[in-house]
């Protein structure tokens, strides 16, 4: 999560669901969080039986709103307009936490001149090179400082498109040295970062806000307030969001709005505030981490790229931050390097660095199902993912695969991706034959997670163990199990090849005990190798300060360093919190980075190292111990005093001054302005949704413009937008979500009677308003259409998703789950077959919570009859648009200054 | 703290008598998950209901029955949740056009009732009453005769019939369904909720309040939960919660209290449920009577029919 | 509603949003409050049997003291086949038959149901012994001994499905309980005396033609003053099935007894046709009053109006507002 690696430092969320217990007020957003994380709601519900007040900003009034004490709605993708408006609510009305802001974030800090605003080049930060179609960043940077990468966050000046980019990046920029050498404390530079913001958001008025999101002038203003008054030294506010704001084409910068909001009211590494991350799944916090990602390595280091880095020591200089804890980003890697080579890998041979692989291309998903479209994709391996209808477009999705020669598909049951070539809609409307599909299908069973050992990584980056319930049915194995006998296997095959290209897997340290006849490899071998160990003593190791570059230690992934502490797998600690001195509940499990709960913690206590209040009390600085203390683990140098100033040859951790809580940021602290990190821009700006009917209410520039888009990929068309001819043949806006009785793509839930049954078909969601407009029965079909595809769905009329007035134009939304497909006990059709595959330019995320789309009453056409339906509408939309200018003139537009 | 309406045959268990146990159900914390259905699912191997959309807000489990022991509710209204003492909503549900919004939901469950109709009409004895104060039917006992679920005010029995067109597609490895594994013909045994008996037994708390994650489910003895209840409802029209009012808890009502009481945010009938439940077999001795008087009144009928003579 | 669009079976209906429903609904989207019964045609059936066995048993003995023996035979001979027919419909429409002999394990006077199997077996028991020794001429006094205990068993098991009916939740049964088990005595004795018609001599049947007669017109006084009693809850009977099985009662019965009462001692076939109309009349008085507890059961308004009339007479103390003061409307109720 680059929005808050890049704010804050590590792309974590900030605090832990219990904590949430003692904010004063949350603000839910983009986020149904009663439905899809009931088990950490309990908190919620608890902060309000405590009289929190509890806010839903949301298009839909979910069950979330049911229990929320205010919910606020809004159209689908207006998400930065809102929280923009509060930003600018705060400063006009001077609401924000003046010391908290003056000293832990770079509100004070000077930009450089040749930064130039939205605000005056209409929609485009200076830097914008219309043939690139990307930004240069180099005017964004601090006063005189160079532009300095940090991990996770590298290639500003590299097209994303074309590689790492940023992917999920764990941590914040670096500078070449800590404290940036102009800055204004009075806060009143003009060039200053602080009245930079005050500029930006001027025009997020109120009166703007309920114009573009099309809720109250009255709502809007009662949110700013109560987050106001519940914030401060005495109280704090905290925000809770999930996809419904990663999913946009400003998905980044929605969650960077919100970070910008928080540091304000000086909410961020205090008891009841921050920032929490809801993940979707049980561990997709891990699966960053100890990524699945194509450009990151464990603990978010960056992939090797052809074009960048010769050598390691190329790699590791680009990579190193002078300050903060990326300064031992040489440690890092060497650790894990001996975790993979183990003796293999030495100081003197660059501990192979040469034999990793490299990218040199986007290899992200969408990327790829683009050429596999094309061809160019001989084999696939999908493992725990339903593309065919957990992601956008699932037609061009199932198209593409049936392109492969070979496919193989790991899940507990056979899912809509593993039949595709004979159950999918394009083989009922003829598109797809099964006799003619090339593909070669291998579905292999998975073990589900009562039939293995392993830990979950949480969505507050806590690892909890899990033990075997029970063993796997017949061919049913543990990825874990998969994994390793298939790297046993390669290896054996490659033991007598002296091809150079083999030197990584002769070289791989592959020994794990295995255990049951089935040979299931020991999870917990695998946890103390993520843990990491002195490579003489094999002492394990405490934590990621103990790392060494000189190869001395192996360790797996440095931020999971200390899980398997003194030889005990601290993520099976179980002693529940009532058992416990404080709700913190230290003794459950482990959070990374060093097992702190709440991170940047430092910052609970004043510049002084006094808590800001004795209410919020949570770290603070013992003067007589010289050390930090508290309910947590310090975030912060645990004997570094609070008034200490490094001196201009400090390294590292050594660059980070006593009253900066950030010590992942080169300067110590929280970015209200990203100088580098991000691909569109170092403020937050509210952009339409690529598909939205509006045009930007602020600028000529519409959408965001580094989105990432198909413009010649006939599988992914776009619908006319903005009111340009042939717009009105979708006229809707539309938005996909989760119920609670099933899971993301039903993998998991539809084959489940006990689950089936509570929500046992596909529904949309209408207005009464709507249901009048076209015709739609409560209880009856419906047939929903985009450029790419018609789906049907039953029909619940509710005043739930009200019909909202946008710029004076009555507008109607049609709510989606996406849990069908073609297969299991429920059956039904699948609303990602409607999105589009324009992306999020950082993370490279499908926006999915807003497009048009129309909707008529009945079922949707049978067999060849499908897509002609399809392709006509399209026609009859496209057609027209040809005949008038485009809406979206920014790609002429320059603004390098 | 009041004395709870004992019910018939729990005493006489002596020595063996447990403390009477209970839920408390706070529908204005429930947020609808339904873990409560599933949780009672899989605990107790009751079958699929069947994968029928109602279109009744969220809720397609619809009622409770043979094989659905827990139901959860949804009502979506246009009223304020809360509202002040002048009637104005005291929270504003932000809705555009002004008028308030609320959805209930609200986990419904066997009432085990103080007096049970079903207990009582049941003419086999497979249902009884346990050290517990909590009403089981007997599943190796029930002849199926149904008698119990007319008789029972909530309409919580229900006879379990599988048509075999159902749980096709997956075999259901349910111990519980007896003749369905073999596929032959309906149960045709009634099925309710035991308060999880078997979990009780073991010293644990039922499978729906041990699943339920804001703790709308309470488990505990029932005059704690009475006391609970009190002070939460006092609570909640403090703060001014529309319609908010306790449904079962009072031992001196038509069941004698249940064993299984509410905190409901609307009327009863709202919710489905009965507004004024009273256990039939109260008029029983009655009916007897009057029965006893009507037999004798045809005895004496027909006796008259001789004093014609032959014509 | 169009082929295309429209409600597929199971889906609540409702004209504008979900929503709109839920803000006005006095019953859970029209769901029913209780449970419909679970029985089948056999049990209309048994109340028509029972109480023709019951009523026919006293009949007969009665007819014995009067000195009509062809009578008491006849009645004897109808009343055992009416016993031997009863507990195979009853075992029949058991969920689990093979376990009939449960209904015996115990005997609980707080069921109707449990009291009538026993009274059942006994009666039966007793009527069929006597039937059989009567055939043969065997063991006098025990033939006596039976006959007593079906004589004083034989009322009970043409009244007692009147409390079984009524001793549940369903409002048009259990609001009806006063007149039930006489309308059910009323209906048996009527039927037993038919069905003696059906087979007797005209000569040697007045008797019988007089109690067929008198238990149609009891019936049906009786039936109207509980369907005037009940008011709204019994609309049922004028309703759907039940309201067509009253109707035909009404119309078969009546008919078979005017026959009976103007031609029955006459004429040997319309002694016959009476009897069988009134044995038909009977047979749907039943399946009225079955069906009607049916229709009662599945309209949430019967059991919601009647108990809130309820409770505006009498208040209600199932709901505790706030202040504690039991069934008070509480705020924005």
């Amino acid at each position: 999560m680059p929005s808050l690696g890049t704010s804050f430092g590590r792309g974590g969320a900030t605090t832990f669901q219990q904590d949430l217990q003692n904010a004063d007020c949350i603000v839910i957003m983009g986020s149904n969080m009663a439905e899809n994380h009931p088990v950490g709601f309990q908190w919620v519900m608890e902060a309000r039986e405590r009289g929190a007040k509890v806010i839903h900003v949301d298009p839909r009034f979910t069950r979330t709103s049911a229990m929320a004490t205010k919910h606020v709605p809004i159209r689908p993708g207006s998400d930065i307009a809102f929280l923009g408006g509060v930003v600018n609510y705060l400063l006009q009305n001077e609401l924000y936490f003046r010391e908290y802001v003056e000293h832990y974030t770079n509100a004070p800090v000077i930009i450089r001149e040749e930064f130039v605003d939205t605000e005056e080049l209409d929609g485009l930060f200076s830097g914008w090179d219309p043939e690139e179609g990307k930004y240069d960043v180099e005017s964004w940077m601090y006063e005189g400082m160079e532009l300095h990468a940090s991990a996770g966050q590298r290639e500003e000046g590299f097209d994303a498109t074309k590689g790492e980019g940023s992917g999920h990046g764990g941590a914040g920029g670096g500078l070449e040295h800590g404290e940036p050498p102009e800055e204004d404390r009075s806060l009143g530079h003009p060039r200053c970062v602080f009245q930079i913001l005050k500029r930006h958001y001027a025009r997020y008025t109120p009166e703007f806000v309920a114009e573009a999101c099309g809720c109250t002038v009255a709502d809007f203003v009662d949110v700013c307030e109560t987050l106001a008054a519940n914030s401060g030294r005495e109280r704090t506010s905290a925000f809770c969001y999930a996809v419904g704001w990663t999913q946009h084409t400003v998905g980044v910068q929605t969650i960077r709005t919100a970070a910008i909001v928080q540091m304000l009211l000086g909410n961020i590494g205090r008891p009841g505030g921050g920032i929490l991350a809801l993940r979707g799944h049980a561990s997709i916090q891990g699966s960053t981490d100890i990524p699945t990602l194509y450009n990151i390595l464990p603990g978010y280091l960056p992939m090797p790229h052809t074009e960048k880095y010769g050598d390691l020591e190329s790699y590791i200089e680009a990579n190193t931050s002078p300050t903060g804890w990326w300064g031992h980003f040489d440690a890092y890697f060497a650790s894990l390097m001996k975790a993979y080579f183990g003796e293999h890998a030495t100081p003197d041979n660059d501990f192979l660095f040469e034999t990793l692989p490299r990218i040199d291309d986007d290899n992200s998903v969408y990327f790829t199902i683009e050429q596999m479209l094309k061809g160019a994709v001989k084999g696939y391996i999908i493992a725990g993912e339903n593309p065919a209808v957990g992601h956008a477009n699932g037609k061009a999705h199932r198209l593409a695969l049936s392109k492969l020669d070979w496919l193989v598909v790991r899940d507990i049951v056979e899912i809509e991706s593993a039949s595709f070539w004979y159950d999918s809609p394009e083989v009922e409307s003829g598109e797809l034959a099964p006799e003619e599909c090339a593909t070669e299908v291998f579905f292999m069973p998975a073990a589900s997670h009562t039939e293995k050992d392993g830990s979950f990584t949480n969505t507050q980056r806590l690892l909890q163990w899990h033990w075997q319930a029970t063993e796997p049915k017949e061919d049913c194995r543990s990825e874990l199990w998969f994994y390793f006998h298939l790297g046993r296997l390669i290896k054996q095959k490659l033991a007598g090849s002296e091809e150079k290209r083999d030197r990584l897997v002769k070289a791989l340290r592959w020994e794990y005990p295995t255990h049951s006849q089935i040979q299931e490899p020991s999870a917990e071998a695998v946890l103390q190798e993520v843990s990491g160990w002195k490579v003489e003593t094999g002492e394990f190791l405490s934590g990621y300060p103990g790392l060494k570059a000189d190869g001395s230690t192996l360790c797996g992934c440095w931020i999971y360093s200390g899980v398997f502490k003194d030889g005990i797998n601290q993520a099976a600690r179980k002693k529940p919190h009532w058992e416990q001195e404080s709700y913190v509940a230290p003794e459950w499990a482990w959070a990374w980075p060093a097992d702190r709960r709440l991170l940047y913690n430092r910052a609970s206590a004043d510049p002084d190292g006094a808590p800001w209040s004795e209410r919020k009390r949570y770290v603070w600085w013992d003067a007589d111990e010289g050390t930090w203390t508290g309910l947590d683990t310090p975030d912060f140098g645990a004997d570094k005093d609070p008034h200490y100033v490094p001196p201009d040859d400090a390294k590292a951790e050594d660059a980070i001054a006593g009253d900066h809580p950030f010590i992942m940021q080169a300067d110590g602290r929280a970015w209200l302005y990203v100088p580098q990190g991000l691909e569109d821009g170092p403020l937050p700006t509210h952009y339409e949704p690529h598909e939205s009917p509006f045009r930007n209410p602020l600028y000529s520039q519409r959408a965001n413009p580094r989105r990432q888009q198909n413009k010649d990929l006939p599988e992914d068309p776009y619908n006319p937008v903005a009111g340009e001819p042939g717009s009105d043949v979708y006229p809707y806006v539309a938005t996909t979500y989760r119920v609670t009785e099933h899971h993301t793509a039903g993998g998991m839930t539809r084959s489940i009677p006990y689950l089936s049954e509570l929500q046992p078909a596909m529904f949309c969601e209408v207005s009464p308003e709507l249901a009048d407009e076209v015709g739609l029965e409560h209880g009856g079909w419906a047939t929903i259409y985009t450029s790419r595809s018609a789906i049907e769905a039953r029909v619940l009329v509710t005043d739930r998703i009200p019909s909202l007035t946008i710029d004076g134009r009555r507008t109607h939304q049609v709510g989606l789950p996406y849990h069908w497909g073609t297969r299991g006990l429920t059956t039904g059709g699948s609303a990602n077959d409607l999105t589009h595959m324009a992306l999020d330019p950082n993370v490279h995320i499908q926006e999915v919570k807003a497009f048009t789309c129309g909707i008529r009453p009945g079922r949707r056409p049978r067999g060849a009859d499908l897509p002609r339906f399809v392709a006509e509408l399209r026609e009859q939309a496209h057609s027209r648009r040809e005949q008038e200018p485009r809406v979206e003139p920014e790609e002429t537009r320059k603004t390098t200054p | 703290m009041e004395t709870t309406g004992v019910p018939a045959g729990w005493e006489a268990y002596g020595d063996e008598r447990k403390e009477r146990v209970g839920f408390f159900t706070d529908t204005s914390v429930c947020i609808g998950c339904k873990a409560c259905e599933v949780a009672c699912k899989e605990w107790n191997l009751i079958p699929e209901d069947g994968l029928v959309w109602s279109g009744e807000s969220y809720d397609n489990t619809s009622q409770l029955d043979a094989n659905s022991w827990r139901h959860v509710a949804f009502v979506e209204q246009r009223k304020p949740l809360r509202v002040g003492e002048d009637g104005e909503p005291g929270i504003d549900r932000g809705d555009p056009d002004g008028d308030a919004l609320r959805w209930l939901m609200s986990s419904d469950v066997c009432k085990h009732c103080t007096h049970a109709a079903c207990l009582d009409v049941c003419p086999t004895g497979s249902l009884f009453r346990t050290e517990f104060g909590t009403v089981v039917v007997q599943e190796d006992i029930c002849n199926g005769c149904g008698y119990c679920v007319p008789a029972c005010p909530f309409g919580v029995l229900d006879q379990r019939k599988i048509p075999s067109t159902l749980n096709t597609g997956h075999k259901p490895d349910l111990p519980a369904l007896g003749p369905l594994e073999r596929g032959e013909k309906e149960d045709g045994r009634v099925w309710k909720c035991t308060l999880c008996y078997d979990r009780l037994k073991g010293g644990h708390e039922p499978a729906c309040a041990k699943a339920c994650p804001t703790n709308s489910i309470q488990f505990g003895p029932l005059d704690e939960l009475r006391e609970r209840a009190d002070a939460r409802l006092a609570k909640l029209d403090a703060e001014g919660w529309n319609g908010a009012q306790l449904y079962g808890r009072d031992p001196d009502d038509g069941v004698g209290g249940f064993g299984a009481f509410f905190l409901l945010l609307d009327d009863p009938e709202v919710y489905g449920l009965p507004p004024d439940p009273v256990v039939t077999t109260r008029d029983l001795p009655e009916m007897w009577g009057n029965m006893l008087v009507a037999a004798t009144a045809m005895v004496a009928g027909m006796a008259a029919m001789f004093l014609g003579g032959r014509r | 509603m169009s082929e295309t669009n429209g409600r597929p079976p199971g889906t609540t209906s409702t004209r504008g949003s979900i929503t709109g429903t839920g803000s006005a609904m006095r019953s859970y989207y029209g769901r029913p409050v209780i449970k419909e019964p679970v029985w089948t045609w056999e049990i209309p059936v048994y109340f028509f049997t029972g109480g023709l066995a019951g009523a026919s048993a006293v009949l007969s003995s009665t007819a014995k003291l009067a000195g009509n023996e062809k009578l008491s035979r006849t009645a004897l001979y109808v009343g055992a086949v009416a016993d031997l027919v009863s507990p195979a419909l009853l075992i029949s429409d058991l969920g689990r038959p093979e376990r009939f002999h449960h209904m015996m394990r115990v005997f609980k006077v707080t069921s109707p149901m449990n009291v009538g199997s026993w009274v059942l077996l006994v009666s039966g028991g007793a009527s069929n012994t006597q039937a059989v020794l009567e055939l043969l001429g065997w063991l006098k006094p025990v033939k006596l001994a039976a006959e007593a205990v079906s004589t004083v068993a034989g009322p009970l098991l043409a009244t007692y499905t009147g409390v079984l009916v009524a001793d549940t939740a369903v409002p048009v049964w259990h609001e009806g309980r006063k007149e039930l088990p006489w309308i059910f005595g009323a209906s048996a004795a009527a039927s037993a005396g038919a069905a003696a018609c059906l087979f007797l001599d005209p000569a040697d049947a007045a008797p019988a033609r007089r109690l067929a007669v008198a238990g149609v017109l009891g019936e049906g006084a009786l039936m109207q003053t509980m369907e005037h009693r009940l008011g709204a809850v019994g609309e049922v009977y004028g309703k759907g099935t039940a309201g067509r099985f009253a109707w035909a009662a009404k119309g078969l019965a009546g008919a078979g007894a005017a026959l009976l009462a103007t031609r029955g001692r006459r004429s040997r076939g319309a002694a016959a046709l009476g009897g069988a109309l009134v044995c038909a009349g009977e047979m749907c008085l039943r399946w009225s009053v079955f069906k009607a507890g049916f229709q009662s059961a599945r309209d949430p308004r019967y059991v919601v109006e009647s108990q809130r009339r309820r409770i505006a007479e009498k208040g209600s103390k199932v709901t505790t507002k706030p202040g504690g003061e039991p069934g008070s409307a509480g705020r924005g109720a």
